[in-house]
């Protein structure tokens, strides 16, 4: 059973002849320990098919589940729980709160869901660590740079027993480098068993992807194989390419 | 892929046999091009004539005859080092083609052809990707090489993604009949 599951899921604004879809009959299936990258233009309806997935939006019809767990079937307060416990998200910009630290926006959302400070800010230290940002962990977003504050958000996102992780253009403005940071750091989450969905119209990022999902006009239509292993590789390798 | 001038740029570092400089030149472009032992010599020979390699025993032709770099060949080296390559005229590009052809056949959706390229540029380059996974085991010819080959991929993808969005505008807004015909342009297209 996948981790996260999409079925026919349509989501449209507007009514009558002003009416737009925003994604159509979408079906996406993420096991835990994988991560899926759904890739189309502007418009395509990305962003739409990730806030109905972390259950921040409701679709007009089809169904989501969680864990096995039909999100229709669930209180507003359920679904709130299931936000704060399970779901990590990370946005293009990075929506850290100015006014705490760095430590104190990776606790957060466990203190939100009523963890001591104490038991959540060892968490959040531990995440930071993870992300080799332990000597930042007091400093203000301000006074970090794009790639820690990133981190941050990653640490924040992962932090505690998310099962789940939802990014939305996670590289943003940053250069390749740290956008290479941005997707081991999710990567590293994903072996670990967390299931991941990475939306982005950015090739390089979507090839960390065990499969990449093509959108266009707000639906599926394509989506990679997955890759042959290395060993295949090595097999044919006579000419150019990639043979280790 | 200049293998005359790599064979010069390894030579620079001191004289080297034909063997030597194959295994040298795999590991210097981290192993991602092979380069066959008879195409090393017939280079050499080549590099021979010109005066810019030179055998340090002309009577030996076994595989220990060594070569080094001569005064001429440091100087043919720093030249092209510095000389960029020719990218004034674009290439007579197969995908181009491809793409530029499908606008013309009845029945065939063009979008359908980019995306036929756009995923198999991009299961190639996860082929790329997962090379760079395991940090560990990944030196620094490799990732140069590997961010080359990935950054050409993403360049080919990132045109069918403008493609693609320039047709489906130029479908929604048709061109006026009054529209001034367009100018027309000449580009010398390269082999």
């Amino acid at each position: 059973m996948s981790f996260l599951e999409l079925r026919l899921v349509s989501k449209s604004y507007g009514l009558g002849a002003a009416q737009v879809h925003a994604i159509k009959d979408v079906n996406l299936f993420v096991e835990r320990g994988s991560l899926v990258a759904v890739m189309g233009p502007s418009g395509s309806g990305k962003s739409t098919l990730l806030t109905i997935a972390g259950s921040l939006e409701e679709p007009s019809s089809g169904e989501v589940c969680i864990d096995g767990v039909s999100l229709q079937a669930m209180s507003r307060n359920d679904k709130a729980r299931l936000r704060r416990r399970s779901i990590g998200y990370v946005f293009q910009e990075f929506n850290l709160l100015a006014g705490l630290t760095a430590l104190e926006n990776v606790a957060l959302p466990l203190e939100l869901d009523g963890q001591p400070a104490k038991v959540a800010q060892r968490a959040a230290l531990a995440a930071l660590e993870g992300l080799g940002l332990a000597d930042r962990a007091r400093h203000f977003p301000d006074e970090l740079s794009g790639g820690e504050r990133q981190r941050v958000a990653i640490a924040r996102a992962v932090v505690g027993e998310r099962h789940l992780l939802l990014a939305d253009e996670p590289s943003g403005a940053l250069d390749s480098t740290n956008g290479e940071a941005v997707m081991r750091m999710i990567l590293t989450a994903c072996k670990r068993g967390v299931a991941a969905v990475v939306v982005t119209h950015d090739a390089q990022l979507a090839s960390w992807a065990d499969r990449v999902v093509f959108l266009r006009d707000g639906r599926v239509v394509d989506q990679t194989v997955p890759p042959p292993s290395l060993e295949a590789l090595l097999e044919e390798s006579s000419g150019p390419g990639p043979r280790r | 892929m200049s293998v005359r001038h790599a064979i010069l740029a390894l030579l620079s570092e001191g004289p080297k046999y034909g063997l030597q400089l194959q295994k040298e030149f795999e590991a210097s472009t981290g192993e991602v091009w092979p380069l066959n032992i008879g195409q090393v010599y017939t280079t050499l020979g080549r590099l021979e004539r010109d005066g810019l390699v030179a055998s340090d025993e002309p009577e030996n032709d076994g595989p220990q005859k060594g070569f080094h770099i001569t005064e001429a060949g440091s100087v043919e080296l720093s030249s092209w080092l510095n000389t960029p390559p020719d990218m004034t005229a674009p290439p007579r590009d197969e995908l181009v083609i491809k793409v530029l052809s499908a606008l013309r056949v009845p029945g065939v959706s063009v979008h359908d052809v980019i995306q036929v390229h756009r995923r198999y540029l991009v299961e190639l380059m996860q082929q790329w990707t997962r090379l760079k996974e395991d940090e560990a085991d990944f030196d620094l010819t490799f990732a140069l090489v590997v961010d080359a080959e990935l950054f050409r991929l993403d360049s080919v993808v990132r045109w069918l993604d403008t493609a693609d969005g320039r047709l489906k505008r130029a479908a929604a807004e048709p061109p006026s009949p009054a529209a001034p015909p367009r100018l027309a342009r000449r580009l010398v297209v390269r082999r």
